[in-house]
Formats: C-alpha cells, structure tokens, sequence
C-alpha cells in the first residue's frame, strides 16, 4: 500500500520526489510503530496500573501513620529499625534465603551432572520424577510436609519412635523448626536448577570430557574445569532468579510454621502480611515489605554485571 | 534393582585398549544411579505420604500404627471432598479466574512479544528489559499497596479481583518466553510475507502463531501453574469462603473449619494438585522447554 502511493505520486511530480518518498517511508515508519505500541500498550498498562503505581503507592503508604489520616515521614522505618521482631525478620529472611539456594544450587547441580551421565529414556523417566515436587503448589504441598513433621501423629516421630528415641516437637523449637522451613524450600525449588542445568549441560559438547578423559582428568577434575567455567552464567542467573523467590517466600512459611515460634521463623512476607493484613497495620506493613526491594535490586546488580562481563570476555 | 540390571547391561569392553577408562565410566554410572534412586525417594516422600494418609479412615490415622503403609484403602475420603459444597465451589472458583488470566495472559504477551521481537520502536528495547525487572517487585511487596488499590474500587473479598491482579504473575514471564520464540523465528518468513502483501494481524496469526506454538503451549502451562497454585493474593483478598480458590481455601478453612479430619484434607490437597500433575504428565517437554527458555533468555 505504501510503496503503491509513493510509486504514484513519484511518476505524477518528479520535482518532489524525494520529499514524497521520504514522506511516505516516514508515515509507514510512524505507523509501524503505532501498531506496535498498541500491541504492547495492555502489557504497558498492566506493568503501569498493577506493578509500579502500586510500588510508588506502597512507599507513600509506609510514610502514613497507622490509621491512615496522618502523614509521619520515615518513622515507621525508624520503628523497624530498632525492632528486635525485626532484627530477627532480617536475619532470619537472609539465613533462609541463602541457605536455601546454596544447597538447591549444589544438589541440582549433582543431579544435573548425574542425570546427563545416564542415556535417553532412562533420564526421561529420572527427570519426570525429580521434577514432582516442583509441580505441585507449594502451599499444598508445604501442607502435607506440615502433616508429616508436626501432626498429632507425625510420621517423622514415628521413626524416631521406632529407633528407641524420644518424639520431637519439631516445628515448636527454634532450631529445628528454621531447619524444616529450609529443607521444605530446597524440596521444591532443587528441580527447577536441576532443569536449567541439566538443559544447559546437553549444550556442552561430549568432545570435551572425552579429551579430558583420554588426558587423564578424573571426574572432579572435569567438572572443575569444565562444567564450572561452561555453567557459570547460568548458575549466575538460576541463583539470581531463585534468590528473589526465595528472598519473597511467603507460602511454605506461613503453613509450616506461620512465624512461631516466637517470630524465629518470620520473613519478611509473612511478618509483613501478620503485621499488614493481619493486625490491619496497613503503613507498617508496607514499610516491612518494601525491605525486600532494595535487597533484591543489590543482588541483582551484582549478579548481572558478573553475567555481562563475562558475556563480553566471550566474545 | 534398576540401576543394579542397566549398570550390568552396559557394554563393558568398549575400549579394549583402555579398561581403565571403561571401568570408570562403569563406575561413574553405578554413583549415578545410587545418587537418583536416593534422591527420587527423597522427593517423593512427602506426596507419597499424602497418598497413604488421603486413604485412611480417621480412626485408622488415630490408631498410632505404622502411619506409612494403608492395610485397607479406604476411598471415603475422596468422595466426601468431591461431594462437599465448599470444596466444590473452590474448584469451580479456581478453575473459572485460572482460565480468563490464561486467555488475557495470551493475548497481551504475544501481542506485546510480537512488537517487541519484530517491530523496534522508540523506547522498545528498555521496555523489553523493564518487563523482566518487574521480578525484582515480588507479590509479597505488592499486597499491601494492591490490597488499599482493590479496596478503593470494591473488588476486596470478590473472587473476580483475582482475574485483575494475577496477570501480573503470568504476563511478564510469558511475554519473555514468547519474545525468545518469536525471536528465532527466521526473518525471511516475514520478509517472504509482506512481500505477498501481509498485514501485521495476518502474519501474526498465519505465520508466527503457528510457528511458535511450542512458546504458545509452554506459556499457557505457565500462566496456568502460577495462577492455580498461588497462595499469596487469594488468601489476602478474600475473607468468605465462597470467595476463595483452591489454595487459600484448604489452608484456611478446611483446616479451621469443620472439617478438622486429615484425610479429607489429604484427598482435597490431592484433588486440587491434580490439574498441574496431569498437564505436567502429558506435556512435560512443553513445560521444560518453557522453563528453560524463559531462563536462558534473561
């Protein structure tokens, strides 16, 4: 259609050629990206109306006293910040987060490395299995592990029962119950760095254990060397990803243990949702929760600009 | 057993000149069946034990025998959670609000990845990056501020307001699942169409849909998943129990409400991770390349 015009109008006046030609090629460029920003336009205002008015509202709200009527500045941050509950909120949201993804890291990692070491059919079969956990939702299946470990007729004591030893009130001690919270958390999300890894392994090509094979390199030795170095961005960018859920986990906090005992186990999703929702502290709620932000922003920078570089060293 | 007869079936002299070499790959594959055959049943041991408990009657759960193993499979359970009222309407909830977020996830991340893979705008490669940073602005930082938002427009406690806010689990990711797949779709393909006179809508309907219909199945997978699973929004948004998805709804009512009985509470759990376990068992390469497409991608 376009080119018809320009065709057209190019024969009739050959003076104004160029001007038309540059006109008409600037109207369909213009018209081009119109039509694509109407197409992205539901995603922008979904993005605009949903996530990041919302974000700048929740800001605004944290500096709101707690019925709302009067504007208090940074103070409810000033509170948290002295809060022992707290202090504890923070330490706790970091020790689970990091222990959480450092071992689904490591035991998707040996998965991986196990799995690709099997042929075909056998490692469909393998993989079907190894990703249940990460199917089901995991406010359900938090659900069923609290049954497990803390029900009036915990299986898990049953066990210990079995063997001569005493029963546990697991979820009940401090220890323990952080310990739960965190092999529950590696339950589910081990499958996901099993898959990316595993993905990422096929790409590797066989040739180069093989070479390392015939030089002599035993099997730490071609990991070390070769795995590491080949999995790095991924391991960079699964880590990122999975530092954020977990840094945001809300669902097997809150059915497992809810926070008790004695806040212990809060994070910040689920001190902000007792705090916010639950006693309708809506500002203070606000200002717990927007803490996960700029932590999530400082690994994100970091771990991105370790992915760049070695992008570019790649290259 | 397995790993035992598949180790023993392997050619073993495959490099006559170097046993060694052999016997460690022998070797390296025994490690590797011992590691799966361990971790497989860890994994499975908590849906397992679902299983075993969902068939119990409750004086067998009472009776403080070996809660492992189910003597006589009890079905009783299951049909009581199929015929109760409040986990019917929970099913039903989920099942309407999971389906609209999938069609209108569907529609705007392929559009939005259509123009945003094929058609460079002002502005169009920061707002691509923009859509993933949207991950660093979790749920659990946006229910407060989404609770006051929904307050104001009267949707708290109405199960519709889930079909608002839980497209912005599912879009961003699926638009950049959609993006890689449309990405690598060949630019001749297009070039050859518009050659013939194809509008935008033709060839993203006869050329790009059909050709990304792997990128199609595995985002409608996702936003499926995220949207039937999630806990967060439906459990903060709604305070009766016919306003509640399946989730929010077992957690909270089941267990505090009249039911107080775990192997109905087994069962109900059971029935409601059926839908994501079923699609998983047929697509399950979908769902993996889904997965590892959107990753990679970023």
């Amino acid at each position: 259609m376009a080119d018809g015009t320009t065709g057209a109008a190019a024969s009739g006046v050959p003076a104004r050629r160029a001007a038309t030609r540059g006109g008409a090629l600037h109207r369909m460029a213009r018209r081009r990206s119109t039509i694509a920003v109407m197409m992205c336009l539901p995603l922008f205002a979904l993005i605009a109306g949903l996530v990041v008015y919302p974000f700048f509202y929740s800001i605004y709200l944290s500096m709101l006293s707690r019925e709302m009527d009067r504007f208090i500045g940074l103070f409810n941050y000033e509170y948290l910040l002295t809060s022992d509950t707290f202090h504890l909120v923070v330490f706790q949201s970091c020790l689970f987060a990091i222990t959480a993804v450092f071992f689904k890291a490591l035991i998707g990692f040996i998965l991986a490395h196990v799995m690709h070491n099997i042929s075909g059919r056998d490692q469909r079969v393998w993989r079907g299995l190894l990703l249940v956990p990460w199917v089901i939702p995991p406010a359900l299946s938090t659900l069923g592990w609290w049954w497990m470990i803390a029900g009036s007729y915990s299986a898990v004591n049953w066990f210990l029962q079995l063997v001569g030893l005493h029963p546990v009130a697991w979820l009940a001690i401090t220890g323990w119950a952080r310990f739960w919270v965190i092999v529950v958390n590696v339950w589910f999300g081990t499958p996901f760095f099993m898959i990316m890894y595993l993905a990422t392994l096929k790409s590797v090509p066989e040739q180069l254990y093989e070479a390392a094979a015939i030089d002599g390199a035993t099997g730490l030795q071609k990991i070390r060397y070769i795995s590491l170095p080949l999995l790095r961005n991924i391991i960079s960018i699964t880590v990122l990803f999975s530092l954020i859920v977990t840094f945001a986990n809300f669902d097997i906090v809150e059915i497992l243990t809810a926070g008790a005992p004695a806040n212990s186990t809060q994070v910040f999703a689920t001190y902000a949702f007792q705090v916010g929702i639950g006693s309708g502290n809506i500002p203070m709620g606000a200002a717990v929760s927007l803490f996960i932000f700029p932590i999530l922003a400082i690994f994100a920078i970091f771990i991105l600009r370790g992915v760049n570089r070695r992008a570019k060293e790649a290259i | 057993m397995s790993g035992a007869t598949l180790a023993g079936g392997t050619p073993q002299p495959r490099r006559g000149r170097r046993p060694s070499l052999a016997r460690e790959r022998r070797w390296a594959l025994w490690v590797s069946y011992i590691t799966l055959i361990f971790f497989a049943i860890g994994f499975l041991i908590p849906p397992y034990f679902e299983i075993v408990t969902s068939l119990k009657t409750s004086e067998q759960i009472g009776s403080g025998r070996n809660p492992w193993f189910v003597h006589h499979p009890y079905l009783g359970n299951f049909l009581y959670i199929i015929h109760n009222a409040q986990f019917q309407t929970f099913f039903l909830n989920s099942v309407k609000i999971t389906l609209v977020v999938v069609v209108v996830t569907l529609l705007i991340s392929v559009f939005a990845a259509y123009a945003l893979a094929r058609m460079r705008f002002f502005g169009s490669e920061g707002f691509a990056t923009g859509v993933f940073l949207t991950y660093l602005v979790p749920e659990s930082l946006l229910f407060i501020p989404l609770f006051k938002v929904l307050a104001a427009l009267h949707l708290i406690n109405n199960v519709w307001c889930l079909a608002l806010i839980w497209p912005t689990l599912s879009v961003p990711f699926c638009t950049w699942i959609m993006i890689g797949y449309f990405g690598s779709i060949p630019r001749e393909l297009d070039e050859a169409a518009m050659i013939d006179g194809a509008s935008h809508m033709q060839m993203l309907w006869r050329i790009f849909i059909p050709v990304a219909m792997p990128g199609i199945i595995a985002a409608t997978i996702f936003a499926f998943t995220v949207c039937w699973g999630d806990f967060l929004y439906p459990l903060a948004f709604a305070f009766t129990s016919t306003q509640m998805t399946l989730t929010a709804g077992i957690v909270s009512t089941l267990i505090h409400g009249d039911v107080l009985d775990w192997g109905k509470i087994m069962a109900a759990n059971i029935l409601a991770s059926a839908p994501p376990i079923l699609i998983y068992a047929f697509l399950m390469d979908y769902y993996i390349a889904g997965l590892t497409a959107g990753a990679t991608k970023g």
